[in-house]
């Protein structure tokens, strides 16, 4: 099965990828015991120069791990012709017990990338680069994450067996399986929306009054993380049914499908922008205080709280939007 | 966002003057890295192709074939398990089949024999409706010629031709000879009431593997084969043969790789210059290296480009002349059909990440090399 094109690229990105997080791990083991920026030695400038490689290598990483995730689940959602019961990605991702590890490690990598090249940004912003040894803390703890989901990854690809009967969406989103996914195909239609909107509602509400206050950017980034835990529940339980017109199919994964107008990235990529954002005002806040990114890290910090209400206020038009033209009725 | 937008903006247009700044070199980048690209798209793409024209063809297959097996041989099927297997709720139909393969000594090519399911396509006795590739492999110049076939030394059995395909239906019907049913059993010495094998259409999609295993307890000895299992078993060939050439393709790769490693490290004295200037006039490193990524991110999507529709010209206006014998197999009669331009999004995005991404990382080290040199030591 490895020898599929799609495979192929993302064995190779994930790795490269591998190679990155080994070798930048290394080097940040070097910043944290020897980085001092009042140093005026020869190796304190390589290591100077040497930083502007890692945070380039990391975009760039981070650019090809998130083209790597959107052809993951497109790939898997291809391959269910292949296998003996599956009709969509769910199928696929679950022929072997890799799959779905897989994708949550790569969704994983995903957030911990992008909160890294926020603090990254946040860093250059300081004439003295103050957060360096934070940063390359956080990359030692990145970098494990991102050899694991290679591993896992080819682990996954290695063991596609196409004589194995998997089983489709319709059996893993329903009420009666155990597990996550039943839980969350379970909560109930009205229940999700509800806990959505009261969630929501948080969002916007703590939205305005660190923007007002300009503090307590913590709560604003526990209130974005939990409108992301909500949304995707919501997703399951209530909003794919309106997308699909069927008050059982229950899958995340088939609104990614061109039957269905591709509508699932119209809700996925807001969300996860969005949640992102949210998260990464609430990791700099710590920081703003700092004599150095005084002038310049509040500034950084509110507009990230806008750009992640903006995403939610997409991620919200977008449930709206699915739920008004469906002719579903689901309640009344 | 806006100062951002406006300092991206400023980069790409330094960047494409540095560019055309040296014509010459940059053109030899793209135009080797195209014809990476361009290999690789010519194999997915036809890859793809072939895929789909699969899963086109086999949509009108039925359902479910069932054949005989002795001492795990195939062998003619009794006409009662047609019976049996229309029995079945779900099943529409159920029917023998009377067909096989002949092998024409006369040029070395294989006909595939066939008494038709459709009655009116069943030609008169004595009579044959044959492929467009028959008459072409025979070299039967005039229209009416007869068809001569020779089952063994000394043997001769003559068959007027009563039509001949025409070429919009190749791929299904090339070698194809179809035959009145008492003329196939006479001619291939086959019994009344024995067939090569029964096939059965059913009308809900999902009751396939039910009446499955309904009909394989009821006859175990029988094997029973499903479209789906044929449509996969394609699938896999063609992703197989496709992946090989990409991995064939990926030695090519490699050597762009290195090469463009090597250009960027390798910087001439005017390059080396200007950087030194530009960091001399206050660019910092990360400008630099920005402006780098820009120029690499230019001459890929040039090449991207270039390469991708070169590979889908080759593929859908040349019939991929330069890849077809490995893709699509060969035959003495071989079909001669043109190919459906189908593509997709994953597609796409394979062939993206497959050639980008090696390409920025060989340079992005060089790259970085340079933009961190002290502006003397670049200038010196």
């Amino acid at each position: 099965m490895i020898f599929q094109p799609p495979i192929l690229a993302l064995l190779m990105v994930a790795a490269l990828a591998a190679l990155v997080a080994l070798w930048s791990g290394a080097f940040a083991i070097r910043v944290l015991a020897r980085w001092d920026m009042a140093n005026m030695s020869r190796a304190q400038l390589r290591m100077e120069r040497m930083a502007e490689l890692v945070s380039t290598l990391f975009g760039a990483v981070m650019l090809a791990e998130l083209a790597a995730l959107l052809l993951f689940v497109f790939n898997s959602d291809r391959m269910a012709s292949l296998f003996v019961g599956a009709m969509c990605a769910v199928g696929t991702l679950n022929v072997n017990a890799y799959g779905f590890p897989a994708l949550y490690l790569k969704i994983g990598v995903f957030f911990a990338a992008t909160l890294w090249l926020i603090l990254d940004h946040a860093d250059r912003l300081g004439r003295d680069f103050p957060l360096t040894k934070v940063k390359y803390a956080a990359l030692l703890a990145i970098a494990p994450l991102i050899l694991a989901d290679g591993a896992t990854e080819l682990a996954y690809f290695l063991n596609l067996h196409t004589d194995v009967i998997t089983s489709c969406c319709t059996k893993l989103f329903t009420p009666n399986n155990p597990g996550l996914a039943n839980h969350m195909a379970s909560i109930g239609e009205g229940t999700a929306l509800v806990w959505l909107s009261v969630i929501a509602l948080a969002v916007a509400g703590s939205g305005a009054y660190v923007m007002l206050r300009k503090r307590g950017y913590w709560i604003y980034a526990l209130a974005s993380g939990a409108l992301f835990v909500a949304g995707l529940t919501a997703i399951v339980a209530t909003i794919s049914l309106y997308i699909y017109e069927d008050p059982n199919h229950h899958c995340p994964f088939c609104i990614l499908k061109p039957e269905y107008g591709y509508f699932g990235y119209v809700l996925y990529v807001p969300l996860f922008f969005a949640t992102a954002m949210g998260l990464g005002a609430g990791l700099l806040q710590p920081f703003a205080n700092i004599p150095s990114l005084k002038g310049k890290l509040p500034g950084l910090i509110a507009r990230q709280v806008v750009w992640s209400m903006i995403g939610f206020a997409l991620f919200g038009l977008a449930v709206i939007w699915a739920i008004a033209r469906s002719h579903l009725i689901l309640f009344g | 966002m806006m100062t951002w937008a406006r300092r991206q903006r400023a980069l790409a247009d330094y960047t494409l003057a540095a560019l055309s700044r040296r014509k010459g070199k940059n053109i030899a980048l793209v135009a080797i890295f195209s014809l990476v690209v361009f290999a690789l798209s010519s194999a997915m793409f036809f890859a793809a192709a072939l895929r789909h024209e699969t899963t086109v063809v086999l949509r009108d297959a039925p359902e479910i074939v069932v054949q005989k097996l002795i001492m795990g041989r195939q062998d003619l099927i009794p006409g009662d398990v047609v019976e049996t297997i229309a029995g079945f709720r779900g099943v529409t139909s159920a029917k023998g089949r009377l067909w096989g393969y002949y092998y024409d000594r006369i040029n070395g090519a294989n006909y595939t024999v066939m008494v038709p399911d459709d009655p009116a396509l069943i030609p008169p006795v004595g009579y044959v409706a044959v492929g467009e590739g028959v008459p072409r492999a025979r070299g039967l110049a005039w229209e009416g010629a007869p068809l001569f076939l020779s089952r063994y030394e000394g043997d001769l059995k003559r068959f007027d031709v009563d039509r001949t395909f025409s070429r919009d239906s190749a791929l299904m019907t090339a070698d194809l000879v179809l035959m009145n049913p008492q003329d196939f059993r006479a001619f291939f010495d086959i019994p009344e009431g024995l067939y090569t094998d029964v096939v059965a259409t059913v009308r809900n999609q999902n009751e396939v593997a039910t009446i499955v295993t309904k009909a394989s307890n009821a006859s175990p000895q029988m094997r029973f084969v499903t479209r789906a299992d044929i449509e996969r078993t394609y699938q896999k060939l063609f992703d197989w043969r496709e992946g090989l050439l990409v991995v064939l393709a990926g030695a090519g790769l490699l050597a762009f790789a290195i090469f463009a490693a090597e250009k960027a490290s390798g910087l001439s004295a005017e390059e080396a210059r200007e950087i030194g200037i530009l960091k001399a006039v206050g660019w910092d490193t990360r400008d630099v290296i920005a402006m780098k990524m820009w120029e690499g991110g230019l001459v890929s999507l040039g090449a991207f480009l270039i390469g991708t529709v070169a590979g889908f010209a080759h593929v859908f206006l040349f019939d991929g002349v330069l890849f077809a014998p490995v893709l699509r197999g060969w035959a003495v009669i071989y079909p001669d059909f043109a190919l459906a331009p189908h593509i997709d999004g994953v597609q796409l995005m394979t062939l993206a990440l497959l050639t980008v991404v090696p390409y920025m990382a060989a340079t992005v080290v060089p790259v970085w090399r340079t933009a961190s040199g002290d502006p003397d030591a670049v200038m010196r």
